[in-house]
């Protein structure tokens, strides 16, 4: 397959590898930030086939598992109370929320479907206009100009029983969070691909400046991924900070400028809370006042309970890279893909799940 | 599939609780349609039971099929329904001879609908060398099923050289997959709501009886164990195959063939071709001694250019499946909990 294959191929793999080898000499702590660089490392066997003196940290880049438990709340609220057309992305609907997940939800009657686009929820909209449709629109910067489109759609048309209910998280302000973190033991980020695919590179040399820590703006595959750990490598090594983008066939310093202006027309910058980690200022989007009639947060009243979270769930400081997945005593035992204490276990591009489905033989090794 | 069978004149065009009530509606849509197209010996009688000997050891399995949607390119729920009880006896090493075909239709459904399924079902039944000779219908309210669901159960003697069994399987033993994975679950998941991607990917939905027979025909009990990997995917499979042989399971991910628009649509969708499901493949556990041989047997087959040797059966780390991936690392396929659901980005 052309654009993945010669990613893939184990002969390039091989000579990264042993230049990795060949050019490491200290105990680098490397945090990707994407959970979808976190499952492909788990999902390749990347994790065993790296010195044992570069030790991954995965980073909170799941928008799954950071969404706040009170988030999924609502959107189960709006589901078996207000009775909306629940449309989520697959990966939301098995997140245990406090009382129930939408996948609970959707068995005890509500009407939640997924899709893999809002703009088919506008669609559904259209086809039902005696409902109310709401999207929960959760994700980082990459999934947010498909949901401001999706909105600014619904308002062009005219569609008036159309809302998102919004849950946008930003990796700026989660790395500066991890980084002033006193604890913090991470030497080097490799930074998300796709988000940096929208929003270019500006954003971050602000961060490598003030922190003195390399970025490398780094891809998906197995290739992609190695060429980002060595990049990052020889900087540490040399003693010096820079951020550098191995993902250039992606990603362009300008980042995608209708994205962006997509998002800037819909969305602002607000305070988010984060599963897991709490609140970190300027740290997401809300929907602007022109669009509130599509917020779902303002169009819909939320009488219910107050949320809370299994108080034995570490996804926080696995989030937060302060221990592994298989670290947490309840990895494995109280806490299985099938019955989730926390999001990171649930969603494709949680750790724990990528260390679940893949990695056991570390989990033995560790136990 | 050829409508070479004209639609029998019926009073209605759809499907009406009527026709589920055991009365004259009844019997009209059972003597024009089910009875006329399927017919044999046994389902001639048309009694409520078939009566019939079996000679030696005899298998029998039983499914129930609820596809959506009912009609996907490479097939329909009419063949899936015939194929996947066919294969399911095949797996455990008998010829499937007698099926029996049991509908819950809901009203509403279109009558050519239903007349193509039931063409699809004699296709299959003759393609396969089988025999509807009992059945069952039902008719639910609009709103309280999907259009048709088939159970079908399915009865066959089991090969005198077969000893299909786990506790068989050894240490050594070569671990064969038959073609390429994931075409069916991809064929489905690009109907469903929402997928709007084009494809050409088709269901691989087949009978497997034939070849399965002639293998255990040459090579016996050195065919040790078999299985479809049908839902949960190849990687389910291979999870119970691991625990019910008490040993573990070496796999390369370079010998296993997905076709080029799969893992495409696997790639957009965010699923793992190991997870999807497949309905016209099998895995075969088979003595090292043999491997190759039946592999080439294999390639003889019309459906076989894609089949090999995926990996074998080890001491190490029993009961777990290890997989080296395209890139030389090694990682752990587990079974999949729950429905395997799509990444959001």
């Amino acid at each position: 397959m052309k654009y993945l294959s010669e990613f893939r191929s184990p002969e390039i793999v091989e000579a990264l590898l042993k230049e990795i080898r060949e050019t490491v000499k200290g105990n680098w702590n490397i945090m990707e930030v994407c959970g979808g660089q976190t499952h492909s490392l788990v999902k390749n066997g990347i994790l065993n086939m790296l010195p044992a003196n570069i030790q991954m940290v995965h980073g909170p880049g799941c928008p799954v598992c950071v969404t706040p438990v009170n988030l999924i709340d609502k959107a189960v609220h709006l589901a078996m109370e207000h009775k909306v057309i629940l449309c989520s992305y697959g990966d939301m609907i098995r997140v245990p929320g406090s009382g129930m997940s939408l996948l609970e939800a959707k068995s005890k009657g509500a009407d939640v479907r997924i899709l893999y686009s809002p703009l088919e929820a506008v669609n559904i909209a259209k086809e039902n206009p005696g409902r109310e449709v709401v999207f929960f629109a959760v994700g980082f910067e990459t999934t947010a100009p498909a949901n401001a489109l999706s909105v600014i759609q619904a308002y062009q048309s005219g569609v008036k029983n159309y809302s998102i209910l919004t849950s946008h998280v930003l990796v700026p302000p989660a790395i500066e969070a991890i980084m002033s973190d006193k604890e913090c033991e991470v030497d080097a980020f490799l930074g998300a691909g796709h988000v940096c695919a929208i929003m270019g590179m500006s954003e971050y040399y602000p961060i490598v400046e003030k922190y003195k820590i390399p970025i490398v703006i780094t891809g998906f595959e197995p290739v992609d991924l190695l060429e980002g750990i060595l990049a990052t490598v020889k900087q540490l090594e040399n003693g010096e900070y820079r951020l550098e983008n191995q993902y250039t066939r992606i990603v362009e310093a300008a980042g995608n400028t209708s994205a962006i202006k997509a998002i800037d027309q819909v969305f602002e910058v607000t305070d988010r809370e984060w599963r897991g980690i709490g609140e970190i200022a300027s740290s997401g989007y809300g929907v602007k006042d022109k669009y509130s009639a599509y917020d779902a947060m303002k169009k819909f009243k939320f009488d219910m309970a107050e949320s809370h979270e299994d108080p034995t769930c570490m996804s926080g400081d696995i989030m937060k890279g302060k221990i592994k997945p298989n670290q947490c005593p309840n990895f494995g035992t109280k806490c299985t893909p099938v019955q989730p204490l926390g999001a990171p276990m649930v969603s494709s591009e949680g750790a724990c799940a990528a260390y679940y489905y893949f990695n056991m033989i570390t989990v033995e090794e560790v136990i | 599939m050829q409508l070479s069978c004209p639609l029998p004149k019926l009073d209605f065009d759809t499907i009406n609780l009527g026709h589920g009530s055991g009365g004259t509606l009844t019997s009209q849509l059972l003597d024009a349609g089910v009875f006329k197209l399927l017919e044999n010996e046994l389902l001639n009688k048309k009694h409520d039971g078939a009566i019939f000997n079996l000679d030696g050891k005899v298998a029998m399995s039983t499914d129930t099929y609820v596809v959506s949607p009912i009609f996907f390119e490479g097939g329909n729920i009419g063949d899936l329904a015939i194929n996947g009880t066919i294969n399911d006896l095949a797996m455990c090493g008998a010829a499937a001879k007698y099926l029996t075909l049991g509908f819950v239709l809901e009203e509403g459904l279109k009558m050519t609908e239903f007349w193509e399924i039931l063409l699809s079902i004699k296709a299959a039944c003759e393609a396969a060398g089988v025999n509807i000779v009992t059945g069952d219908t039902k008719v639910v309210e609009r709103g309280k099923g999907d259009k048709i669901f088939i159970n079908t159960t399915g009865i066959g003697t089991v090969h005198p050289k077969a000893k299909i069994d786990a506790e068989n399987i050894k240490a050594g033993d070569k671990i064969i997959l038959s073609g390429p994975l994931a075409r069916h679950g991809i064929t489905i998941m690009s109907h469903r709501q929402g997928l709007q991607f084009e494809s050409t990917i088709s269901s691989d939905t087949r009978p497997l009886n034939k070849i399965v027979l002639s293998l255990l025909d040459e090579f016996g009990e050195k065919i040790r164990f078999l299985r479809d990997p049908t839902r949960g995917g190849l990687a389910t499979v291979l999870n119970e195959i691991a625990a019910g042989a008490k040993l573990g399971i070496d796999i390369a991910q370079k010998n296993m063939s997905v076709e080029e628009e799969v893992s495409g649509a696997c790639e957009m969708l965010g699923l793992d071709p190991m997870y999807v499901a497949n309905e016209g493949l099998f895995v075969a556990v088979v003595d090292a001694t043999v491997a190759d041989a039946v592999l080439y047997r294999l390639s003889e087959w019309e459906h076989g250019a894609m089949a090999s040797i995926i990996g074998e059966m080890t001491t190490d780390h029993p009961r777990q499946v290890i997989m080296k991936s395209l890139i030389g690392g090694r990682r752990v396929v587990n079974m999949l909990p729950g429905e395997q659901l799509p990444r959001i980005c």
